[in-house]
């Protein structure tokens, strides 16, 4: 028998019903993987009973007949998810022992397909960082290394668990959210595709939030078929949050023709940055020479604003997170200081907010804070409102003028090593997401896609940008990129 | 439509040591909108339930649980600014407020800071028949209430009842146009009768769902002339707040001690910080709760959880459409369809239910006035006698209507009527049948009536010639008279027959 873990979603889709495989030994090879992979620390809470419960429930199904296609497939579930009667705790010591009585939208729809969870995956605290590094749990690690080095590297962030269980099999999909780039970077760095939605395509309702306005769930997958396959079980309206929006969510598979001619593909100029790395200049050139064999029309776009984008998000995130994250009080649920003879309820503020959340979370709280008080407001949270009405409008502008998809890198670099930015000044590790925010900012579709590696044999990705609730179109062209590159590289087993 | 015309009364003064100082009251009351459910979750709005009972996970702030808004609180604030003859904006946005407190679980109180969703609007506060105030309403917005914080229970620790966490309210703010501590309990009692006209607050301040903080301020004589003509609030003193005040009585007192404390200070060549201050019933004095300094910066923004409000004009148009009559129009009408004084008007369209009682009343029985002083003095009097309101009337419209009908048939006596109106009080039945059954019915024979006359006539011989002399003695006559018959003899004729025989 072929290794299992190996399958993609559409292979096990298709093996499941064929009855060449049962979705029990999928996740029993899975869960067996897992156990031995505790080095990459990519789960932070296994679910082996609830798995194989499930995988059961979704082979009666199957051979009931008439199965949804993402029943009996085996995912990691993103630690921001609330999973029901599941530790749920966004990788932070604040939510310490919360099991949420609920179940989020998103999961509740892959469950409800069918789909097995074997676990909660590792991730920055709060989605707050571009590594990993921030997890309570500790650094998930990346299953690809440099060359022969043994070096551990990031596996990006903040959706690392998630990239680094993917590109090791641990799991046939996961989830990811994306603030702004956090499923893109790490599926960039691990070499595997990660697509985050318009916003408002997944429901928010049950996933912990960081920034409401920017926060967007999608899959992590092997590949852009299988990210077709689980987005559209992930996707669709929900009452539950006003942000959701009521359109009726397509059958994005059945749009992977590969047919892309006469599309229109804008290339920013704004995105060539000064000192940009060589191989990632190849790479994105690559790519536009592979659309342009494909029979798409390439043209040379600009989008003015791009240069304020970090910053602004680099307020906006904040301004939200500092508001969002004011629940966690230790009055209700989650952690709470152990208090001296005497304090009240502001020391048990104070101490349980210290204790609780990491040194990233505590910055952007305090920056957030600071964006949004009285007199720095307008110079500050408003000017970034204004400005990401600017930068949605540079997009508006290139699509209305006929531009299908933009093509940038995704990254700017491959992954790093983990500790490599420690004592960096933060801001350089903010840099990782300057060609992602833009499209939290506006709103759109992004899915990252590996088409590449660099020197040392690290994956490197291109990000292709949508319009909005134009997935389906978007993974069609994501879906030609990734024929004409034909990555296959998978990591070497060192774990 | 019928306006009753008014004057605006004069403003309070207060005689300092050394000046005349003058009042300048604005007020935001919070109104507990009349929903099952509450503004962003589901969970009931029940009054008295245990305490947490009535807390959905959003209400509890649970990790990644989001609002949603309730429609129908959406649609009482927008009666609610019908109501007012305000500015309807069919676009409006949600803010936060920002502040940490245990009763907050979210840590930020969901309101509508830039972007309100009623605009100006006016309030006409009635003061005596003539005069009454126009107190220009500035904004209403939507916003959850707090929950409970009960700090008396545990020496060491305080609780929560998160119950009231999340349920709407409306915030209604005033322009500055309350010259006086009569004038505001006025205007807070004005607004509650329109709110529970239309049904959009149930207005029980000893519940807190109606509450007003009040803004309170002194200034020379003149300056809020030059205020109203410029707008410009440099001309007036500096404000204190008065937070969470829900009686009317109490809204007075502090009023009055607030404003002869800035005048004091004032006065000794101080000045007032602007502040927020609680009012302590029982020592009735203000005390300072929060400096200007110590203010939160609440750090408002707009809330991404909720897209802006929009609603469209014509769905406006129904519920404008479906607007009761309101205290003014229908006290302008009472007045001109029934003849009533303003007074009676006012005392009659008080509250729907002693209005629609009357209507009830007036429509059976004819003859508005004689018809609201029954209701008035007869019913609400009987009724306060026992602490009920109208709804627990024993006596029925068409009850009252029939004693009202038997005196105006002159089949009883004003004074059997107050006699039948007790017993169908006590009793029940049907006034028509008792005054038979019981021979309550007026003795209008002029022959049984002269026999009564002659006989007290006969039997006091030394009264008559007093009576003679003084014809005010007469009454003493009529007295005996109506003894004689049991009150039964009808009045007029009892006056008239003895006035005639002592004549003789």
């Amino acid at each position: 028998m072929t290794d299992l873990t190996k399958m993609k979603v559409a292979e096990a889709r298709d093996a499941l019903r064929k009855g060449d495989v049962t979705s029990v030994q999928l996740t029993e090879s899975l869960l067996s993987a897992i156990e031995g992979a505790d080095a990459l620390n990519a789960y932070v809470h296994k679910t082996p009973e609830i798995a194989l419960d499930q995988a059961k429930a979704a082979d009666a199904r199957i051979q009931a007949g008439d199965a949804p296609d993402m029943c009996g497939i085996p995912m990691g579930i993103k630690d921001l998810f609330c999973t029901k009667g599941v530790p749920s705790q966004a990788a932070s010591r604040i939510l310490e022992g919360f099991k949420p009585e609920y179940e989020s939208t998103v999961t509740t729809k892959l469950f409800d397909a069918g789909t097995v969870m074997l676990g909660k995956l590792n991730m920055d605290e709060f989605a707050m960082g571009s590594s990993n590094e921030t997890s309570c749990y500790g650094d998930a690690v990346n299953p690809w290394r440099r060359g022969n080095d043994d070096a551990l590297l990031t596996p990006g962030g903040s959706s690392g668990g998630s990239a680094a269980a993917v590109a090791a099999d641990l799991c046939l999909a996961a989830t990811g959210t994306d603030t702004g780039g956090s499923i893109r970077q790490p599926a960039a760095f691990t070499g595997i595709t990660g697509i985050k939605p318009t916003y408002g395509r997944c429901s928010r309702w049950g996933i912990v939030a960081f920034a409401s306005s920017l926060d967007q769930a999608g899959p992590m997958t092997k590949d852009v078929r299988d990210a077709a396959i689980v987005l559209e079980a992930m996707c669709g309206q929900d009452a539950k949050d006003s942000t959701s929006a009521d359109l009726p969510v397509p059958n994005f598979e059945a749009m992977l023709t590969g047919d892309i001619r006469g599309k229109v593909i804008g290339i920013p100029k704004e995105y060539r940055l000064d000192g940009m790395p060589a191989e990632i200049e190849k790479l994105w050139a690559d790519g536009i020479a592979m659309l342009k064999a494909a029979g798409a029309e390439i043209r040379d776009i600009s989008l003015p604003h791009t240069k304020y984008a970090l910053p602004t998000y680099y307020v906006i995130a904040p301004a939200e997170a500092s508001s969002n994250l004011a629940r966690y009080d230790g009055v209700r649920y989650g952690h709470r200081a152990k208090l001296a003879q005497g304090d009240g309820i502001t020391e048990m503020y104070e101490k349980t907010r210290a204790e609780g959340f990491g040194h990233e979370v505590q910055r952007r709280v305090m920056v957030g804070t600071y964006v949004l008080s009285a007199g720095f407001y307008d110079a500050y949270y408003n000017r970034a409102r204004k400005v990401r009405t600017l930068i949605k409008k540079d997009f508006e502008d290139v699509f209305a003028a006929g531009v299908d998809a933009i093509l940038t890198p995704a990254t700017p670099s491959a992954a790093f090593g983990l500790g490599e930015m420690t004592e960096a000044d933060p801001v350089q590790m903010y840099l990782n997401d300057v060609f992602t925010v833009t499209v939290n900012l506006a709103g759109l579709p992004g899915i990252s896609v590996p088409t590449g590696v660099d020197a040392q044999g690290l994956p490197l990705g291109l990000q292709l940008i949508g319009r909005p609730w134009e997935e389906g179109d978007l993974l069609n062209t994501a879906y030609a990129l990734e024929q004409a590159a034909g990555f296959v590289s998978k990591p070497t087993k060192w774990w | 439509m019928l306006d009753l015309s008014f004057e605006p009364p004069k403003p309070k003064v207060i005689a300092g040591a050394k000046y005349d100082w003058e009042l300048v009251i604005g007020m935001e009351v919070h109104a507990q909108v009349a929903s099952q459910a509450k503004l962003f979750s589901g969970a009931s709005t029940q009054f008295g339930a245990e305490p947490n009972a009535n807390v959905a996970f959003v209400d509890a702030a649970m990790p990644g649980m989001l609002p949603v808004i309730n429609e129908y609180c959406v649609e009482q604030a927008v009666r609610t600014g019908l109501g007012l003859k305000a500015q309807i904006n069919l676009k409006s946005a949600f803010d936060r407020k920002n502040y940490f407190y245990p009763d907050l679980p979210q840590g930020y109180q969901i309101s509508q800071l830039y972007e309100p969703i009623v605009g100006e609007g006016e309030v006409i506060v009635d003061m005596e028949p003539g005069v009454a105030r126009l107190v220009r309403i500035e904004r209403i917005h939507i916003e959850q209430d707090a929950g409970k914080s009960i700090h008396d229970m545990d020496p060491a620790m305080s609780f929560v009842d998160l119950n009231r966490t999340g349920v709407a309210l409306m915030e209604i703010v005033s322009r500055p146009d309350i010259r006086g501590p009569e004038e505001a309990a006025a205007y807070v009692t004005k607004l509650r009768q329109i709110l529970r006209y239309l049904g959009t607050c149930d207005g029980n301040m000893q519940n807190g769902n109606l509450r007003a903080d009040v803004n309170v301020s002194v200034c020379r004589p003149g300056q809020y002339e030059k205020y109203q003509e410029t707008q410009d609030f440099s001309h007036l003193g500096t404000r204190c707040e008065i937070k969470n005040m829900n009686s009317m009585r109490f809204i007075q007192l502090a009023i009055d001690y607030e404003a002869r404390r800035q005048i004091a200070i004032l006065e000794s060549g101080g000045t007032v910080d602007q502040e927020t201050r609680l009012y302590d019933a029982d020592k009735n004095e203000t005390r300072s709760m929060r400096s200007k300094e110590e203010a939160h910066d609440y750090r408002y923004f707009p809330d991404p959880d909720l897209l802006p409000l929009e609603i469209e004009q014509a769905w406006v148009d129904d519920i404008a459409a479906s607007l009761p009559e309101l205290p003014d129009e229908k006290k302008a009408r009472f007045v001109k369809d029934f003849g009533l004084s303003e007074y009676d008007a006012n005392v009659l369209t008080a509250d729907t239910q002693n209005a629609s009682y009357f209507e009830a009343v007036v429509a059976d029985a004819g003859d508005g006035k004689l018809s609201a002083n029954w209701v008035i003095n007869e019913l609400f009097g009987r009724l306060k006698k026992e602490d009920h309101d109208i709804t627990e009337s024993p006596v029925t419209p068409a009850q009252l209507a029939g004693i009202i009908k038997l005196i105006k048939s002159d089949a009883i006596s004003g004074k059997i009527a107050k006699d039948l109106f007790e017993i169908v009080y006590t009793e029940g039945g049907d006034p028509e049948a008792i005054v038979e059954e019981r021979g309550m019915k007026q003795v209008t024979d002029t022959g049984a009536i002269e026999a009564a006359v002659d006989e007290i006539i006969a039997a006091n011989p030394a009264q008559v010639e007093k009576a003679k002399q003084n014809p005010k003695l007469a009454g003493w006559f009529v007295g005996q008279v109506m003894k004689a018959t049991g009150g039964k003899a009808n009045p007029k004729a009892v006056n008239e027959l003895v006035a005639r025989k002592l004549a003789e």
